[in-house]
């Protein structure tokens, strides 16, 4: 048996050479999503869910900085959700599944009811770290008997952000009823700018006009929330409630809004608003840091003020509780013990100056010794105002868990004349039918 | 040391002759992955949702309720707009995509200049990531910033809201749609086209035919099968469609845009999975019921080559 020539043997050996090393690397893992090894020198690993956003990632990269500096032997890894329905089935899937990172940051209020707390998070109470957070905050964070998270971000109100400098062009004051509104925006209508902007292309800006005259509902009817809980209010049927619904029908039947309010996003309302060619934006006053983002030195032009009501004597801010920091059930240990670490420095002084140092306040904070400074914008200053006058209450999904989900499409419709007030709070009332039954809730 | 081959022995496995009519059941191994693999993702859960299609699912515990999942699903207007628009997005796109398919089919098997450049370009767009071109399109047809609405500004046409006049948004998205779909009708028509044996072209010239007689004599009745197979196909597409709706104007402006799929998509993202299934059940029984007869209406016209 003669050698086979040297040529074959040759090329298979290299071609064994060559590809012997991708299989090799085929053979390592990775990494498969968030890790869990333990950190270096001895300490602990974490990992927190938060929003993928830009500014929620700033906020929560300072609050690590921060953090890891005063405990160095936890190391905290962030780890990024969609915001929106997107993020809310997210959150729910993982926790069904048990693959939620040790930390994650969620609404507060309705939307925490909804993730199953008692089954799905570890509960909080009694703990020191619930020490500081305030009596107003904690009912929207307990679900039975406990609590099950602290407040991270500040509150915020739901209202109207405007151009003081235009205001102050036409000689205008700060509606506080709804005729001065109207008359208001008659006023700047007529100088060439436009009144009302909206902002389509991001639907959920269209539920301000519905959401934030909540205020004005419950100043009328303190027990609407619990009636409209128990299916005895609707919003169709109430001369009241239904007014949210009839103010936006009004603001685009009279041509008060901007010309692009079917195409534009919540950024370029924000720079119409900064430049001064619109005038007044209904959005959430948390917004800001989109405002901060875009049009950093329009900041001072900008206040902000409630939506008006009929009445000038209850006029006040629907006011928004903050997202929580919360702890699901599967985190055990040391991981545990880091998590909790966590959140006892975020609801602490510490805490609240991390988040000021990476986006401005907009609106207090809900934990005692937490002060806002007093280089906020303008706009965290007038919400301040309302919560220090006491005129402010809180909005209708911390309240009632009953919110369906197709608001914002009613209130597009409403909004660019595709359908009328009456019409749209109708469908809104069968809409949260559907949400009221999926919660199990007496009386629909 | 000669090694004689032993005479060949009928090579009969035993166990065939058991068997009756001695069908060997050997390619059934081949075929049993597969089958896993289909029954576990996919028949599995059909048949698990229509059970879910019949409870209230909040994802932790299911509370069965009957029917009144349909019942809600047809009662409430947005749900029934949604009907409605997937009809006339399929018949739009369906109809769009066989006579422009047919057309670029017809031009690109005959002899012109750039044959095979052209070829690709009407292609290209099948390849594309959908949700890609969603959002580009998104970008083009903005009313005031976008592309479209500039070319036409500088012949003097002021352009339309595309995505944001509610009348406008389904016909839009349709139109993008066929773009991005015809090329795939293109490729199926020239496949049948090509495959008309040239006797017939002959035989209709030698009969004296023009170019319109042999189109509807020769081409359109031999080329049937292209046909039935668009018509199917981009016909249960359209039915189903999701992602480029989805991508350009989620449904809006307020629910004008919305079909059958990305309502069961909305009802999924607030939670209310039972609903969303009972939604897919319906968009199942739908897509059956139009389809099958379509098909079998189909196949009877098709002629014998």
């Amino acid at each position: 048996m003669a050698l086979r020539p040297t040529r074959t043997w040759t090329l298979k050996g290299l071609a064994v050479l060559v590809l012997a090393p991708f299989a090799l690397a085929a053979c390592s893992a990775g990494s498969l999503g968030s890790s869990d090894a333990s950190g270096s020198a001895g300490g602990t690993t974490i990992t927190w869910l938060t929003g993928t956003d830009e500014a929620a990632q700033a906020s929560a990269k300072a609050v690590v900085d921060a953090f890891q500096k005063a405990n160095p032997d936890v190391t905290v890894k962030l780890d990024a959700r969609p915001a929106g329905a997107d993020g809310d089935n997210l959150v729910k899937t993982r926790l069904q599944t048990g693959t939620m990172p040790d930390v994650f940051d969620y609404n507060s209020g309705s939307l925490f009811q909804q993730i199953a707390p008692a089954k799905n998070l570890t509960p909080l109470t009694g703990k020191p770290l619930e020490k500081a957070v305030q009596e107003s905050f904690t009912p929207q964070v307990t679900s039975g008997k406990d609590v099950y998270g602290v407040p991270y971000g500040t509150a915020f109100g739901g209202g109207v952000m405007y151009n003081r400098a235009v205001f102050a062009k036409l000689g205008l004051q700060v509606p506080k009823t709804w005729a001065e509104f109207m008359a208001a925006s008659e006023k700047i209508k007529a100088a060439g700018i436009a009144p009302v902007i909206q902002t389509y292309q991001d639907t959920w800006t269209s539920q301000l006009f519905v959401l934030g005259d909540f205020h004005n509902i419950a100043a009328a009817n303190p027990q609407w929330a619990e009636q409209y809980t128990g299916n005895k209010a609707k919003y169709a049927t109430d001369p009241n409630a239904i007014k949210g619904f009839q103010h936006l029908q009004d603001v685009h039947d009279a041509g008060y809004e901007n010309s692009d309010f079917a195409s534009i996003k919540l950024e370029d309302g924000m720079r119409e608003l900064a430049a001064g060619t619109g005038a007044m934006y209904p959005i959430l006053s948390a917004n800001v840091s989109t405002l901060q983002s875009v049009a950093p030195d329009k900041l001072g032009d900008i206040g902000f003020f409630a939506l008006p009501g009929d009445d000038a004597a209850t006029n006040g801010l629907t006011a928004w509780y903050p997202n929580a920091l919360y702890v699901p059930a599967t985190t055990k240990g040391d991981k545990l013990a880091a998590a909790e670490k966590l959140l006892a420095f975020v609801a602490s002084p510490a805490g609240c100056d991390a988040l000021t140092s990476a986006a401005a306040p907009t609106g207090p904070y809900l934990i005692d010794g937490c002060d806002l400074p007093a280089d906020v914008p303008q706009v965290t200053k007038d919400v301040q105002a309302y919560f220090d006058s006491g005129a402010q209450s809180p909005a209708l999904e911390f309240l009632s868990p009953v919110k369906g989900p197709n608001l914002e499409q009613i209130t597009v419709e409403i909004g660019s004349g595709i359908r009328s007030a009456a019409d749209g709070a109708g469908l809104y009332d069968e809409d949260v039918k559907k949400q009221a039954q999926q919660l199990g809730l007496s009386g629909w | 040391m000669a090694t004689t081959l032993r005479p060949a022995a009928p090579a009969v496995p035993r166990r065939t002759r058991g068997r009756r009519g001695g069908r060997s059941p050997y390619p059934g191994w081949f075929y049993l992955p597969a089958a896993v693999v289909y029954g576990v993702l996919f028949l599995v859960p059909t048949v698990a949702s229509f059970y879910f299609a019949l409870t209230r699912w909040t994802i932790f515990t299911s509370e069965f309720i009957g029917v009144d999942n349909f019942v809600q699903f047809f009662q409430e207007p947005a749900l029934t707009k949604g009907f409605v628009n997937t009809f006339v997005y399929a018949a739009i796109t369906s109809g769009a995509k066989v006579v422009l398919g047919l057309a670029l089919g017809m031009l690109l098997t005959s002899q012109i200049l750039g044959r095979g450049y052209l070829r690709a370009v009407v292609f290209f767009p099948v390849l594309v990531s959908t949700v890609g071109v969603g959002i580009t399109f998104q970008v083009l047809m903005n009313p005031s910033k976008g592309a479209i609405n500039a070319a036409l500004g500088v012949i003097g046409i002021h352009g339309p809201g595309w995505l944001v006049d509610p009348s406008l948004a389904l016909l839009s998205v349709a139109l993008v749609d066929v773009w991005k779909g015809v090329g795939l009708a293109t490729l199926i028509y020239m496949a049948g086209i090509v495959s008309i044996p040239k006797e017939y072209y002959e035989a209709a010239r030698v009969d004296g035919a023009g170019s319109w007689t042999l189109f509807r004599n020769v081409i359109f009745p031999l080329s049937w099968p292209a046909t039935s197979t668009v018509v199917t196909l981009s016909l249960i597409g359209g039915l189903r469609s999701f992602d480029l709706i989805w991508s350009m104007t989620r449904g809006g402006p307020g629910f004008t845009s919305d079909v059958i799929a990305s309502v069961i998509y909305k009802q999924y993202q607030a939670g209310f999975y039972g609903l969303s299934t009972a939604g897919n059940v319906i968009l199942f029984v739908a897509v059956i019921a139009i389809v099958l007869p379509l098909t079998r209406f189909l196949a009877r016209k098709e002629v014998e080559l």
